[in-house]
């Protein structure tokens, strides 16, 4: 198989044991070099630009960044899901399909009794799947059933004239056609039960549900075929702050249970900080920094992280004046020549006005990062503020901090 | 409470709205759309004509004289036919039907413009007040408005016309009038219900709770936000004024022996049996100028829509993309197209990513 | 803390807001959407509201700035009762001034921020002859320099951040003695908040403004704020000194809120879990409204509403568990439990 610019791909099935065990044997979702345009006359927007990602199974990422960061495009971008005129102009994505029930949720808790049956466990092998493809079956395909996808606003995305036990049939009936009615309904009391709403409220319409309580009929729906990576775009944003933590409390329960990966998308790093493994900063497009998420707070290494993480007010401990970030996000049709946050940046030098950063990796005792900055390249001292000691990774202090409530 | 994340698709095309205050100076960046352009040619044109129109109309649109068309194969007998010196072929008395349809455009245009600008005029006045202030003033204005959407326009004119004599309804001004009473009133309903939504809306509180007088309010606060509303109710009724008076014109309402219109060509070549007898150079050149003027003013409103709406803009492209492309990228719900290009920028990404490890 | 006069420049005694709504297809029902709120603004200082969506700390901020009519209660400005009844007078207008949320909507598209801004100027005559100058100066004041470049720009080519402070500069240029400033920058970017938020604070220590501070964020209450008070279902719960609050909160919502916010700095956290969610405020609770949802409710708390409990110097909670026990009978019951509150007799935190 080659792909549409003639090149092969990264790997065709019959390398992908030699290719898993490469990487442990765990790998999820591969994005690399990944850019979106708006628009593709004289002036296109980089929405995304050039950004590589992996996510390994059971692992929770935390994708930050405020307004113009390309987040959201990010995501939408790789389920195909990004609205005219958006457009991805290069890279490629490959989703490892792994047969259900082939994982084991960190401490061995077990899955569903029906998806654990109905694959052992066992020299488990991924399927490869292009993502980026012509073929409209195969994306169709991975879409909800492997990958899922939970919305921002619960209240637009839920169609207000359908009760949710319709809402949720729909979805089993589409993806899974052997299952009968009485099947699905039990089906559908059961996913209402896992996110915690009575399964009476299956006659419900979505105006009859609070924010919160839709929120968690999203997450039912989207958890419904068992995907294995749960796309989340800033579920919690317009939910007060009460509501969030028992949402996310929930959720990452769920995933206990359940087994997927989440690709948790905000603009609230501090929520990231508690419950992702690893965390990628986005800034006008670009992946400015990847790392575990204590170390990526405890020692930034980029500039705009550090700053990020000085604009978040603490709420025990001695007050001092933080001051955030100077100025704001760039307009995408006008960003800076060179690194794009060099005009804000307390440490610019001259080659960042000029030259793209380049991509670096950095080895430490957390693990390894990445970091797009040229203060990071060797040849320049590193200012203090961006060279703190991170916790050691497998230590307590490193994990996050919220996993679920004990039984 | 959630964060506005500007995507760029919106701004891409941001155009800024009308300017300030009390002489709002339209910045229409209509240039955009083709539908739009070819609308305002068409206009153009029209304009022109209304101009220039009687003046180089080879003859008097009354006229009458004998058939000079040519023959029908087999006969020598002249006939209506279009013909050198009647580009558009004769009415059965001998009328230059081109004349005709030039001299009409004038009164067509005319009236129908001025229709259109008094009944805007009566809407913005009327819709705006209503919606702004509210209560008691809105609901006398309101039932002032439905029952003038309520009567029929056509019998009322008739009736009207009928009482002014065929000379003094020929008068512009006073059909225009009379066609902006019967049109007005759709216009207000859709300002007021603009009005009382920007009522609500944080500046126009900010700028009470700032001292501003509710006249100032409604002039510097709300109006200017309205302004793409307002051309477009202009647009469209001009397109109901024209259908009107064209209807009065074949209903002899107005223009018989007095002024020619198309409306009265119509009425002169439906009386004369002109479809059955396949005289198709009589009433198909006035039907089309009906329908192109028409046309180019509904062009123009998609073009306003477009600009009210970024939304319904067309980004991924068009000519220059299917010139870059080799095909056109037509955009597809839920399947996010993928086009790979091979350029510097691809050689520069593989460049930054082989820098590979620092030390 | 309180540096300057003993009367408050503003202050809202007992104020109550309900409005009438239509439920259902027929019968209006009732919203008691805030009820006996007691707040008192002293100048150079910052008190900051904070609750969920539903605590009427919006609709506190209305009242205050006196765009919705109170229900009951009083207000006082610069110690004088102020006439519920007459139009809001010139000088209230003028020495109050509203801050909204939404940097989108509070800036008219059409204007330039030289009109917004010398609007106000000319309608009350302030501008002193020179409207430009003084519009230049008060883009100053607000952090937007060179002041020159952002004179001449429309809405649209602002930043969130940067239209915010034109709004506050709005409400600035009529030298106003009382900023209410409603979720001012919880629509904006992280990284530009706490610029704002500074500006406040420097505002409040240059030019001794009064300011409150309606916030749904607790940090950045903590932050800003000199006094936080906290409001659950319309009503007032725990009114204090901000470290007060959250180094030691006495009702059991406010505890909530702070185990629910995101804090990084933790290790681990413990949730306790809430079961429920905010009531609804067309019949709320009987007794005190947070008892339904509360880990520690005992029997008088579904029947009678609690007072105001002083907790130590200036923080009060209104909960039955921090009733002083009667001096002559020993009743463990309403000082036990919340092990690591102060205990009810009074003594300072």
């Amino acid at each position: 198989m080659t792909l549409a610019n003639g090149r092969p791909p990264l790997s065709s099935s019959s390398q992908t044991s030699g290719r898993a065990a490469h990487h442990g044997a765990d790998m999820l979702l591969e994005i690399r070099g990944l850019s979106v345009d708006y628009g593709l006359g004289d002036q296109p927007v980089h929405a995304v630009d050039d950004v590589s990602l992996t996510i390994r199974r059971g692992e929770v990422v935390g994708l930050a960044g405020e307004s113009g960061s390309g987040k959201s495009t990010l995501a939408y971008a790789v389920t195909r899901l990004l609205r005219d005129p958006g457009v991805i102009t290069a890279g490629e994505a490959y989703f490892y399909d792994w047969p259900k029930g082939s994982y084991r949720a960190n401490d061995g808790d077990g899955l569903d009794e029906s998806v654990r049956s109905a694959n052992p466990t066992g020299a488990a092998q991924p399927r490869l799947v292009d993502l980026l493809t012509d073929d409209r079956d195969v994306v169709r395909a991975v879409r909800w059933s492997d990958i899922a996808v939970v919305f921002q606003s619960a209240l637009h995305a839920l169609n207000p004239v359908l009760r949710i036990g319709r809402l949720i049939d729909d979805v089993l009936k589409t993806h899974e056609k052997t299952m009968t009615r009485a099947q699905r309904r039990a089906r559908a009391k059961e996913l209402l039960e896992m996110v915690g709403i009575s399964a009476d409220r299956l006659n419900s319409y979505p105006h009859e549900l609070s924010g919160g309580m839709r929120q968690r009929v999203m997450i039912a729906v989207a958890v419904a075929l068992h995907p294995s990576l749960l796309i989340m775009d800033e579920p919690t944003t317009a939910l007060d702050v009460v509501i969030q933590r028992e949402i996310l409390e929930g959720l990452m329960e769920l995933r206990e249970h359940l087994g997927f990966s989440v690709l948790f998308i905000t603009h609230d790093l501090s929520l990231l900080i508690e419950i992702a493994d690893t965390i990628a900063v986005m800034y006008a497009g670009r992946l400015v920094e990847k790392a575990p998420a204590k170390a990526l707070f405890r020692a930034p290494r980029h500039p705009y992280t550090y700053g990020l993480t000085r604009s978040f007010p603490s709420l025990h401990g001695p007050k001092k004046v933080m001051a955030g970030i100077e100025g704001s996000p760039p307009d995408l049709r006008k960003v800076p020549s060179g690194c794009p946050f060099h005009p804000r940046c307390a440490w610019a030098m001259d080659i960042c006005k000029t030259e793209d950063p380049p991509v670096l990796t950095l080895h430490d005792v957390s693990g390894s990062r990445e970091v797009l900055c040229w203060l990071q390249d060797g040849r320049h001292e590193v200012p203090p503020e961006l060279n703190q000691v991170p916790p050691t990774a497998g230590t307590a202090e490193a994990l996050p901090s919220m996993r679920g409530r004990r039984p | 409470m959630a964060i506005v994340e500007v995507t760029p698709g919106d701004a891409a095309g941001a155009i800024p709205l009308a300017t300030a205050a009390h002489r709002p100076k339209r910045r229409f960046r209509l240039g955009h759309s083709k539908k739009t352009i070819v609308g305002l040619v068409l206009l153009g044109c029209f304009l022109v004509l209304a101009i220039i129109g009687p003046i180089i109309a080879p003859y008097s649109p009354t006229a009458i004289g004998p058939l000079v068309g040519p023959p029908r194969s087999g006969s020598t007998i002249a006939t209506q036919l279009p013909g050198a010196h009647h580009w558009l072929g004769q009415t059965n008395i001998g009328g230059d039907v081109f004349s005709q349809l030039l001299s009409g455009t004038r009164p067509t245009i005319l009236v129908s413009f001025l229709a259109g600008a008094i009944a805007t005029l009566l809407s913005v006045v009327i819709g705006i007040t209503a919606g702004y202030i509210g209560g008691v003033v809105d609901e006398t204005l309101s039932v002032i408005a439905n029952v003038f959407l309520v009567i029929p326009a056509l019998p009322l004119l008739i009736a009207v016309g009928a009482f002014l004599g065929p000379i003094r309804s020929s008068n512009p001004l006073i059909i225009g009038v009379i066609i902006a009473l019967t049109g007005w009133a759709w216009g207000a309903r859709v300002l007021r219900a603009q009005a009382m939504s920007m009522r609500s809306r944080d500046f126009v509180e900010a700028a009470r709770v700032s001292g501003e007088s509710a006249w100032r309010v409604i002039m510097t606060e709300i109006m200017p936000n309205l302004t793409p509303v307002i051309a477009s109710s202009f647009l469209f009724t001009t397109l109901y004024a024209i259908g009107t008076y064209v209807g009065l014109g074949f209903l002899t309402v107005v223009g018989a022996g007095v002024d020619y219109n198309w409306g009265t060509m119509l009425f002169d070549a439906t009386s004369s049996s002109a479809v059955e007898s396949g005289f198709w150079w009589w009433y198909i050149p006035p039907g089309i100028a009906i329908a192109l003027l028409g046309t180019s003013l509904a062009l123009i409103n998609f073009g306003i829509d477009e600009f009210i709406n970024p939304r319904l803009r067309i980004a991924t492209g068009g000519r220059k993309m299917r010139k870059n492309l080799g095909f056109k990228l037509r955009p597809q719900l839920g399947f996010t197209p993928v086009v790979r290009e091979h350029s510097i920028e691809a050689g520069r990404h593989a460049l930054r990513a082989g820098l590979g490890e620092a030390p | 803390m309180n540096v300057g006069e003993d009367v408050p420049l503003l202050e809202a005694v007992d104020v109550t807001k309900h409005y009438r709504v239509r439920v259902g297809r027929m019968g209006r029902s009732i919203v008691h959407a805030a009820e006996n709120i007691s707040v008192a603004l002293y100048p150079g200082t910052v008190t900051a509201v904070v609750g969920e969506s539903g605590s009427g700390k919006s609709t506190l901020s209305r009242m205050l700035a006196r765009t919705q009519k109170l229900t009951s209660g009083k207000l006082y400005y610069k110690g004088e009762e102020v006439s519920l009844t007459k139009r809001v007078p010139a000088e209230y207008r003028q020495s109050v001034q509203l801050v909204l949320q939404d940097p989108f909507e509070s800036l008219n598209p059409v204007h330039t921020v030289r009109y917004i801004l010398s609007r106000p100027l000319i309608i009350h005559g302030l501008a002193g002859g020179n409207v430009e100058e003084a519009v230049l100066n008060l883009l100053r004041r607000v952090a937007l320099e060179p002041a020159e470049q952002f004179i001449g720009k429309y809405p649209h080519e602002l930043s969130g951040g940067q239209r915010q402070r034109v709004s506050i500069a709005r409400g600035l240029a009529v030298r106003p003695k009382v900023l209410l400033a409603d979720e001012p920058v919880s629509m904006l970017d992280v990284s530009i908040r706490l610029g704002v938020l500074n500006l406040l604070a420097d505002l409040r220590d240059r030019e001794r403004l009064a300011i409150l501070y309606v916030t749904h964020d607790i940090a950045s209450a903590r932050y800003l704020a000199d006094t936080i008070m906290v409001m659950y279902a319309g009503k007032v719960v725990e009114v204090g000194p901000a470290d007060s609050i959250t180094n030691a909160p006495a009702h059991p919502y406010t505890k909530l809120l702070l185990s629910a916010a995101p804090d990084p700095d933790a290790d681990e956290k413990v949730w306790p879990g809430a079961a429920g969610s905010p009531p609804s405020l067309v019949q709320p609770p009987s007794g005190c409204r947070f008892h339904p949802r509360c880990p520690y409710a005992m029997p008088i708390c579904s029947t009678d509403e609690p007072p105001a409990f002083r907790i130590g110097d200036l923080h009060t909670a209104a909960c039955w568990l921090h009733e002083p026990a009667p001096l002559e009978l020993s009743q463990p019951g309403h000082t036990a439990s919340l092990t690591e509150g102060p205990p009810a007799s009074g003594e300072s935190t």
